[in-house]
């Protein structure tokens, strides 16, 4: 069951991106744009699932999950350097291409080879930074869990 | 703003929206891309199965996509190899030190009202629109 209703929401998470128009990274770039003819449609898109979200997370609040023993969410409230140089990072990166990870992984139906090759480059950039990240060796962030906010 | 379109915006949002708090309510995760899709990669994980069948999900909406009417053509990228490498690695690095990216702080984190994703999504939005208007404005395009 979980798996399935995992697969459902991957399912419906990439309609949403189709629909909207974000898996498309034109469309994307088109909001990053704004000294261009700038597109508002991502800020929408992210208003419409904000306001969905949140009232699924309010209800989540009170409950356990259904079909999991518990959540995981991150419980870190610092605003530290790491958050802040690694969002700079991604959004350098995204703004190169136009595609973050969910558009990216969805265009790979496509069987695109420049699509194909920057997953695999966002894998390895993943991967260079666990690799950096095992090699600092009283790091405060050493003990942090896999997937820490999202 | 010719090429604004709220309505299939905003209708594609709410599903986006939609997926997330299904996520969180049935199986206790948080929708985050980049997070779900290094958990895959991380080698001893136990739990790597329910973050396939959702990536597995996210491709399959495209190839149903070419039936409603929603077909998914290979996406206009940049034309040298080493612009798309360095993207990709620069995402990659990035969403792992940052912890997330536009689903897991941007959609997920703002929803929960965290500090963190709400500093994190205020980045990469200024960072990434910084990149376009130097690649687009000021070197040309």
């Amino acid at each position: 069951m979980l798996l399935l209703a995992s697969l459902a929401c991957g399912f419906i998470f990439g309609w949403g991106l189709l629909i909207s128009g974000m898996v498309n990274p034109e469309k994307v770039l088109g909001f990053l744009d704004i000294f261009g003819a700038w597109d508002p449609s991502l800020a929408v898109v992210m208003a419409a699932a904000l306001a969905v979200s949140s009232a699924g997370y309010l209800l989540s609040a009170r409950r356990p999950p259904m079909l999991a023993p518990q959540r995981h969410w991150s419980s870190k409230r610092a605003i530290d350097a790491p958050l802040i140089v690694g969002s700079a990072l991604f959004g350098v990166g995204w703004g190169l291409v136009g595609l973050c990870p969910g558009p990216a992984i969805e265009n790979l139906a496509t069987l695109s080879p420049r699509v194909i090759v920057f997953v695999a480059a966002m894998a390895g950039g993943m991967a260079l930074h666990d690799a950096w990240q095992r090699r600092q060796p009283a790091a405060p962030r050493a003990g942090v869990p896999a997937s820490a906010d999202g | 703003m010719a090429n604004f379109t709220p309505l299939s915006a905003a209708i594609g949002g709410a599903l986006i929206g939609l997926a997330a708090a299904l996520l969180m309510l049935l199986a206790g995760r948080v929708a985050g891309i980049s997070g779900i899709f290094s958990g895959c990669l991380a080698t001893k994980n136990g739990d790597r199965e329910w973050r396939l069948a959702f990536l597995g999900g996210l491709i399959l909406a495209p190839l149903t996509g070419a039936v409603a009417g929603y077909a998914l053509t290979a996406p206009q990228m940049p034309p040298g190899y080493a612009v798309i490498v360095a993207a990709g690695l620069l995402v990659g690095f990035g969403t792992r030190l940052g912890g997330g990216c536009t689903s897991g702080h941007g959609v997920c984190g703002i929803a929960r009202l965290s500090p963190r994703s709400v500093a994190a999504t205020a980045v990469f939005m200024a960072t990434a629109m910084l990149v376009v208007a130097l690649t687009r404005h000021v070197l040309g395009g």
